[in-house]
């Protein structure tokens, strides 16, 4: 079938500002979004900007905007799309500052990651045979979720609270606090709760779970959210599933 | 305006290798990560199923045991001094990646967990041990994570979004290399006394891989021009249960967890050519198998893939026949819920792409390009070695993919990958800063990037009227039909002959985008040139060594020739033209014999 690919174009050197370019392809159903994307670039438009790379959903490089909602474009097939008149919409991710057409500034997103100490800490000594730390099964399980993430964007873009203020640390960040928080061997859950406290931390989200929805990896980011805003209530870190 | 940086090691590249090294070298070396992708986006993360070491949390097992199944599984090409060292380090490694904060699945007792995996063995009875340290069926995101989180706490300068583009070499020694910040199309210099390349591999010289667009090879490349030979290029491994034409790769872990191949008519084909292991031979063997089954009209519906089915009936069916049991003696037998708690992501993945469910489905699957055992010369130290007698080069590493050490030989066993960048990523990085201790910096050449501006205007400047896409297209399905799991004489010829057409047709390559910010085209093209290089060489190499070992199948030469060709394979390009040379063996304990699985 053939449909069109309507794609947000700007580019920095020329534009002053953005438009729309429409390219009509050839597409089978069960076609990526990104080997559209590829196929205009290498035989249509070489200028055509953006970022890919595992084209399987597990390295987060092309998360965008796809038909208004954030997707990656790997991880999107032409069938699981509507599409209207023929035309799919390609834009790129909300509320970070575009380089080139669908590529955009990912640094203020990272600044954030970075500042809820997005490892682990632990200065006890480690164990006598020298051999790993004990953790059962249930305690791994705690954190299992938010250990998927792979820093693509598509939750922090997708946030209204986010769009409004971008101090806001945004929910990939408060996953990844999650993911150490929670973790039986971390010893620095106190911190981070703190730093999520303050007033661009998790009380800026107000559970509108546009996050849940776009999450590529299936993270259940906004209940992550909700149980760190329950041990900061709380005072209290659960090791184990509560329920 | 090109900057100029001083470190005392700069690592290219943000993977586990790149991670790894930084992170031990920057213990005594003022260190920085130039990778032309954010870190976390580097193609460790694809990384599935497991990361091998003799722990014996499950049952008996020995380092011992592990180093003879990776010579065994190398179809003894492996140096048994490196891969010794490699087996006995991996131990530690696992070790220090838990302290990191890694999160391995966990026994009751909350130990790390480990599954069987192809090739592994006990090798007393010959029967798959669990050896395989794993978190579900995302080792390589945990890893890829694990590290860039420590880089995070330990404050390692990155320079993201850089690609490289040239290495300075001055009087035999490593001076540096030179960047293009991608964001603003500006020349970098990286001065420095150490570089260690540590950039990936290049399957995408391949029409199905499982790489990243992103793997193509560019270290390798570098070295190649720059006079450095490459090793054993003619072994690349194809793994057997790659997606059904998108090359996606199935872990092996849904084989160790009792996952089996089935044909067109219905039979598990494995126990035909490995009656020990059957499904968990190692990949040449499986990958060889499943060829010819499918050239003997034994494919699905007679077509060119097969089913791999790891329904909980199947599993528990042929669970059954083999008297597999678990860690308890207790009768091996799983559920759909097992299933899916062990390998989430390739449900996810098959009902993303496919639209199958393997709880319920047979996953259709072909083997797909899959890992470089050959690549960049090097000690166990990392260090690159220049020729027949291992000379090294001063203040130039290479650690992960991009290396060969080689530990890999012929054939790459399942979860050595992972070992393989932990275990030498560390070690290129402790002794790049050793070496840098002591070095002084070499004096950069007069104008730095003038290699780098060559490359690039070379390209800009071409007004030809082809297209990169295309000859890129082209490649890939030569290579993938005439390079692939089995290969004849005449084949060879045709890819080598098909290659040189489209390195002349690639001196015309018209590029369009003329811009300097984010130039992706001028990117991806220059990435095409490393790839024809890399896939001439791969040609070359393969049509040279008339014999069959591991990955190298040749349909003309079946046997393993031992008498001739138990040697590496180095390979130069002088002139535009690949010439070749040989290296022995390092053979310490394990004389080789017959492979059978």
């Amino acid at each position: 079938m053939q449909i069109k690919m309507r794609v947000f174009r700007f580019n920095p050197e020329v534009d002053q500002k953005p438009h729309y370019d429409t390219f009509t392809v050839d597409a089978a159903p069960e076609d990526r979004i990104l080997d559209l994307l590829e196929h205009i670039k290498g035989y249509m438009d070489g200028t055509l900007t953006f970022r890919r790379s595992c084209a399987h959903g597990v390295c987060g490089s092309d998360a965008m905007r796809i038909n208004g909602r954030n997707h990656l474009a790997c991880k999107v097939l032409v069938h699981d799309l509507k599409l209207n008149d023929g035309t799919v919409t390609v834009e790129p991710l909300l509320a970070f500052r575009v380089i080139k057409d669908l590529v955009v500034d990912l640094e203020p997103f990272l600044k954030h990651y970075r500042n809820i100490m997005p490892y682990l800490v632990n200065d006890d000594p480690l164990p006598a045979d020298g051999k790993e730390r004990l953790q059962s099964p249930e305690e791994r399980e705690r954190f299992d979720d938010t250990t998927k993430c792979i820093l693509c964007a598509a939750c922090t873009s997708s946030c209204p609270s986010y769009w409004s203020n971008n101090e806001y640390v945004g929910p990939a960040a408060i996953v990844n606090a999650h993911r150490f928080i929670f973790d039986s061997r971390d010893r620095a859950g106190e911190q981070r709760l703190r730093i999520l406290n303050e007033f661009n931390g998790v009380w800026r989200c107000r559970t509108v779970f546009n996050c849940t929805e776009t999450c590529p990896r299936g993270i259940q980011v906004t209940k992550a959210i909700a149980e760190v805003k329950n041990a900061i209530i709380s005072g209290k870190i659960d090791y184990v599933k509560s329920d | 305006m090109t900057q100029t940086h001083q470190f005392d090691v700069v690592i290219v590249g943000g993977g586990g290798a790149g991670l790894m090294a930084a992170l031990y070298a920057s213990r005594g070396a003022k260190t920085a990560v130039v990778s032309k992708l954010y870190p976390m986006r580097s193609h460790t993360g694809a990384a599935q199923g497991g990361i091998g070491a003799a722990l014996g949390n499950i049952e008996e097992d020995h380092a011992e045991w592990h180093t003879f199944d990776t010579v065994k599984g190398s179809d003894y090409l492996g140096d048994q001094d490196a891969i010794e060292f490699m087996c006995n380090e991996a131990v530690q490694s696992i070790y220090d990646l838990e302290h990191m904060g890694f999160p391995f699945s966990r026994t009751p007792d909350g130990r790390i967990d480990q599954r069987p995996f192809g090739g592994h063995t006990n090798n007393v009875t010959g029967k798959p041990v669990r050896r395989a340290c794993y978190a579900a069926d995302r080792t390589g995101h945990m890893i890829l994570q694990t590290l860039y989180q420590q880089c995070i706490k330990n404050e390692t300068k990155f320079f993201d979004e850089f690609q490289v583009l040239d290495l300075l070499l001055v009087n035999g020694a490593t001076a540096g290399v030179v960047a293009l910040e991608i964001a603003t199309g500006e020349l970098h210099v990286f001065h420095a006394k150490a570089v260690i390349l540590a950039t990936g591999g290049f399957g995408r010289i391949w029409e199905i891989t499982s790489n990243a667009y992103a793997f193509t090879g560019d270290g390798v490349a570098l070295c190649l021009r720059h006079g450095i030979p490459l090793e054993d290029m003619e072994f690349f491994q194809f793994h057997p249960t790659g997606v059904y034409r998108l090359g996606i790769l199935i872990t092996e872990a849904v084989r160790g967890e009792g996952g089996v191949l089935i044909n067109g008519k219905g039979e598990r084909f494995m126990e035909r050519y490995a009656p020990h292991v059957k499904d968990l031979a190692s990949r040449d063997v499986v990958s060889r198998a499943m060829y010819l089954e499918m050239k003997e009209g034994r494919g699905i519906n007679g077509k060119n893939f097969l089913y791999l089915d790891v329904r909980p009936e199947t599993v528990n069916k042929y669970a059954e026949i083999d008297g597999r049991t678990r860690p308890d003696g207790s009768p091996y037998r799983v559920t759909g819920d097992e299933i899916l708690s062990k390998v989430p992501d390739i449900v996810d993945f098959c009902k993303t792409y496919l639209g199958v469910d393997p709880v319920k489905q047979p996953m259709p699957v072909q083997p797909t390009a899959h890992y470089a055992m050959g690549g960049i010369p090097t000690d166990k130290y990392g260090r690159v070695v220049i020729d027949e007698n291992n000379t090294v080069l001063p203040g130039l590493y290479a650690a992960g993919e991009c290396a060969c050490v080689s530990v890999h030989g012929a054939n790459r066993l399942g979860t050595n990958s992972l070992v393989d960048l932990i275990v030498f990523g560390k070690h290129a990085g402790i002794d790049a800063a050793n070496y840098a201790r002591e070095a002084a910096f070499q004096t950069l050449p007069a104008d730095p990037t003038e290699g780098a501006r060559d490359q690039i205007d070379r390209l800009l400047n071409n007004n030809g009227d082809e297209k990169a896409a295309q000859i890129g297209h082209e490649m890939k399905t030569e290579m993938f039909d005439k390079v692939g799991v089995f290969r004849t004489g005449e084949g060879l010829e045709d890819a080598v002959d098909k290659i040189k057409e489209l390195k002349e047709r690639y001196k015309r390559v018209r590029i369009t985008d003329r811009g300097k910010i984010y130039n992706t085209e001028l990117l991806t093209t220059w990435e095409l040139g490393n790839l024809l290089d890399l896939a001439e060489v791969t040609a070359i190499s393969a049509l040279n060594r008339t014999e069959s070992r591991g990955a190298h199948a040749r349909e003309d030469f079946p046997k393993r020739d031992d008498v001739n060709w138990l040697r590496h394979t180095l390979a130069w390009m002088e002139d535009g033209k690949i010439r070749l040379g040989y290296k022995p063996v390092v053979i310490t304990k394990y004389q080789p014999k017959e492979r059978v699985y």
